[in-house]
């Protein structure tokens, strides 16, 4: 099952990122020329692979290509095996959690050098250079799949917290991660009040939306894509005047 | 009519000038009296406790609402809404802890923000027990007189329902918004319920079915409870918008210390509320509404007294803070060998008022057939040592196959169940904490096991394997918090008039559901807007 941006998409909308909205209106990723994304064969080489000249970046892309390098490798261990196209659904997650949350950033950022600067020292190279074997292991030997996650504790706990219950929760929450365990509209994800009538969970493309009925303003479904904001809040922009209800 | 107060500047907290009626709480039952009550020409100022949530400083709203979210799902997230620490302080009696802070809400909306959405009418015979079944109390008016209040609370609260209930109190319009169609697995237990002869029928909700007052249809977000952050949940922060848009002032982090009363004991003259600066301010005013809870408007009371009422204001009676109730959960759950469908929405479409009204026993009991049974994979998805392939197994394993009945019990006012003042802690502005004494009785423990009987029935009955049961040893409060202030024709034996307005002082009025002589079995939030949109209307006379 391959992940797409529409899914990092779907992600965003349940991790409550404010930067949804940029993400939504598609500026230039921080990382280019990787557009094909392809699950890594195992060989020790990510999808990272295909990452940017560092050199040629301002300092803060050289970090934003650093966290997706590390992230979508982590990808590659954390996910079940059936996805793809870890590197697209990466970058747009990052981008979009971090954008505007320097607080998330910064976390972020610090945890992928802790976390790169461990690797280094075990294995002789960044994480995103690791075999997925390494990468599952050194996560294992940090002590981070019984973490109790903590953005501002020891590094196992910022690893558990930024990187593993992250993207856990991202591919989860999204449409194309429900519907790997047998629920197109998880919890977190705006996906409209058909799914929860259906006896039974329809093929991804089969078309049967509620979106195309235009049954409701927050109404989405399977492969439409989800809800902004400014569409389930109606009056949002009234509020410092005092205008229309946003319950 | 005074002029109205008009807006003020946010961290301006101090009191307003020539103020006709001083609101202490802006959940459901002061808001919605706001509201109406600035619409209607009045100058009102609301003074609430805690904070104005997600002001749109940090995002917007929705993005705000979906961090908020997210808290709930991930782990070590916190509490959603900022509740505990030493503000909201109390402790505990009786044979049951009572977690006062679960589900309650210090904030702009209270506890509308965490709340469910059920809003149902009570019933005819939850008006008159007495007279009728010879046990707890009457109600000083009855259904005719609340009838049409409750519509008048259904349009303002923009309630999704349907006329398809056969054992509801009479009605006379159609609900405001159509009714959320059943569930896949509403449809798996009519077949169970049909060879019963037990009778299914749509939830009244407080959510949107489409697009109402300003606010969106829901968009399935599945965490109604405890933040829905579609907007598509009424919260009272909707009429706190009316309040405010119509000229009336709310004041947020005040929260209320005491009321004074003037030297014949008559009438309340300011409230004293402090400030996050540490300054301390008195609201003078005409009226006085209080609508903070069946919890904090006793204790508000209590903190209050005088000389004059050595025992509490407005407590002559000596029912303040007397006869807490609340609704007692009951509920089966369990595994069926097909989909079930569960977690996509947070909120339910079917119960069953078939039991309610029986008199053997007496007690309201009402069924609801839940649409969130059993673990969401988003949760489950972060709480465990697993990832990759083995997770994925995992929660394949755990999830699709749960189903489960729940059910509000009826709780009957007794003396011992209690609300007062505990000496021996303070909160953090050093006044005595709510101290919460609370026991359920053995007609409350048979009506639970009448409830889990009928439940057990209905999963048998699918052939279910039942994973557990919440009976009388493990049931739980659902955070109604009712009769603490009760209304009633005897100044003896309650607390305030059928308009709210308090026996012993002719401007102060008590809002909320400790006005509930008796409780049912119904979510109150329905009858709380209902008694509270009279209050309004009589306050409006009498101004």
């Amino acid at each position: 099952m391959r992940l797409t941006r529409r899914d990092a998409l779907a992600a965003l909308t349940a991790l409550g990122a404010a930067g949804a909205t940029a993400a939504l209106a598609g500026r230039s990723p921080p990382v280019a020329g990787d557009e094909s994304s392809k699950a890594s064969d195992g060989g020790g080489a990510s999808e990272s692979g295909e990452r940017v000249d560092a050199g040629s970046a301002e300092s803060g892309d050289r970090a934003d290509v650093a966290v997706v390098d590390a992230l979508t490798a982590a990808a590659e261990v954390l996910y079940p095996s059936a996805v793809e196209g870890h590197r697209e659904f990466v970058e747009t997650v990052v981008r979009g959690r971090t954008d505007g949350r320097s607080v998330d950033r910064e976390g972020l950022v610090r945890t992928v050098a802790d976390l790169d600067a461990t690797a280094r020292d075990w294995y002789g190279a960044p994480f995103a250079d690791l075999s997925p074997g390494e990468r599952d292991d050194l996560l294992r030997q940090l002590g981070v799949a019984s973490a109790d996650p903590d953005p501002d504790g020891p590094i196992f706990a910022r690893i558990r917290y930024h990187v593993v219950d992250d993207l856990l929760f991202a591919l989860y929450a999204s449409p194309t991660g429900g519907r790997l365990v047998g629920i197109e509209n998880p919890v977190g994800y705006p996906g409209g009040t058909r799914s929860y009538r259906r006896a039974r969970m329809p093929a991804a493309d089969d078309g049967e939306g509620a979106g195309e009925d235009g049954e409701g303003a927050g109404e989405t479904d399977d492969d439409s894509d989800p809800v902004e904001p400014s569409d389930v809040w109606v009056g949002v922009d009234d509020e410092s005047s005092g205008g229309r209800d946003g319950g | 009519m005074a002029e109205t107060t008009g807006p003020a500047a946010p961290e301006d907290r101090s009191p307003s000038d020539r103020v006709d009626v001083c609101v202490v709480g802006s959940g459901p039952a002061g808001a919605i009296l706001a509201s109406r009550l600035a619409e209607a020409g009045h100058s009102v100022v609301v003074l609430e406790a805690g904070p104005r949530f997600d002001p749109g400083d940090d995002g917007t709203p929705p993005a705000a609402r979906r961090r908020r979210q997210e808290d709930l799902l991930r782990p070590g997230g916190g509490d959603v809404w900022g509740m505990g620490g030493e503000r909201d302080a109390f402790t505990s009696a009786g044979d049951r802890r009572y977690p006062l802070n679960a589900a309650r809400v210090k904030g702009v909306g209270g506890t509308t923000l965490h709340w469910q959405g059920m809003v149902m009418r009570l019933h005819e015979r939850d008006f008159s027990l007495r007279s009728r079944h010879g046990v707890g109390v009457d109600w000083p008016i009855d259904y005719a007189d609340l009838r049409p209040f409750y519509a008048d609370a259904e349009r303002e609260l923009g309630v999704a329902g349907a006329s398809d209930n056969p054992y509801a109190p009479p009605r006379e319009e159609p609900h405001p918004l159509p009714a959320f169609p059943p569930s896949h697995s509403d449809s798996i237990f009519a077949e169970a319920c049909e060879r019963l002869g037990i009778d299914m029928h749509s939830v009244p909700n407080a959510r949107n079915s489409e697009s109402y007052d300003g606010r969106s249809a829901c968009a399935g977000y599945g965490t109604c409870k405890p933040v829905c952050p579609s907007g598509a949940k009424y919260t009272a922060e909707s009429h706190v918008r009316k309040a405010e848009a119509a000229g009336a002032r709310v004041i947020d982090r005040a929260p209320v210390q005491r009321l004074e009363h003037d030297r014949t004991g008559e009438r309340v003259v300011a409230a004293m509320y402090a400030t996050p600066d540490g300054s301390v301010h008195r609201q003078r005013a005409r009226r006085f509404v209080v609508a903070c809870g069946g919890v904090e408007t006793p204790r508000l009371l209590l903190l209050s007294r005088s000389e004059r009422y050595p025992d509490g204001l407005a407590n002559s009676s000596g029912f303040v803070g007397r006869c807490f109730m609340d609704h007692l959960f009951a509920g089966v759950g369990g595994r069926v060998p097909r989909e079930t469908r569960q977690n996509h929405v947070g909120f339910n479409t079917s119960e069953c008022h078939q039991f309610y009204d029986d008199a053997e026993p007496v007690e309201g009991l009402k069924l609801e057939f839940l649409n969130y049974a059993g673990p969401s994979p988003v949760v489950e998805a972060t709480r465990g040592d697993a990832w990759g392939d083995e997770l994925l197994a995992d929660l394949r394993d755990s999830y699709g196959h749960h189903l489960a009945v729940g059910a509000l019990v009826e709780q009957l006012p007794r003396r011992e169940n209690r609300v007062a003042l505990d000496p021996s802690r303070t909160d953090d502005h050093g006044n005595p904490v709510p101290a919460i004494d609370w026991s359920i009785d053995d007609r409350t423990r048979a009506v639970i096991r009448r409830a889990n009987r009928i439940q057990r029935r209905i999963l048998d009955e699918l052939g279910a394997t039942v994973d557990w049961t919440v009976g009388p040893a493990s049931t739980g409060p659902a955070f109604h918090h009712m009769g603490t202030h009760r209304m009633g024709a005897d100044p003896g034996e309650s607390v305030v008039d059928a308009d709210c307005r308090t026996h012993d002082l002719d401007n102060l009025w008590l809002v909320g559901s400790g006005a509930f002589p008796t409780g049912g079995a119904m979510n109150p939030t329905l009858t709380i807007a209902a008694l509270s949109l009279r209050a309004a209307a009589a306050l409006d006379a009498d101004l």
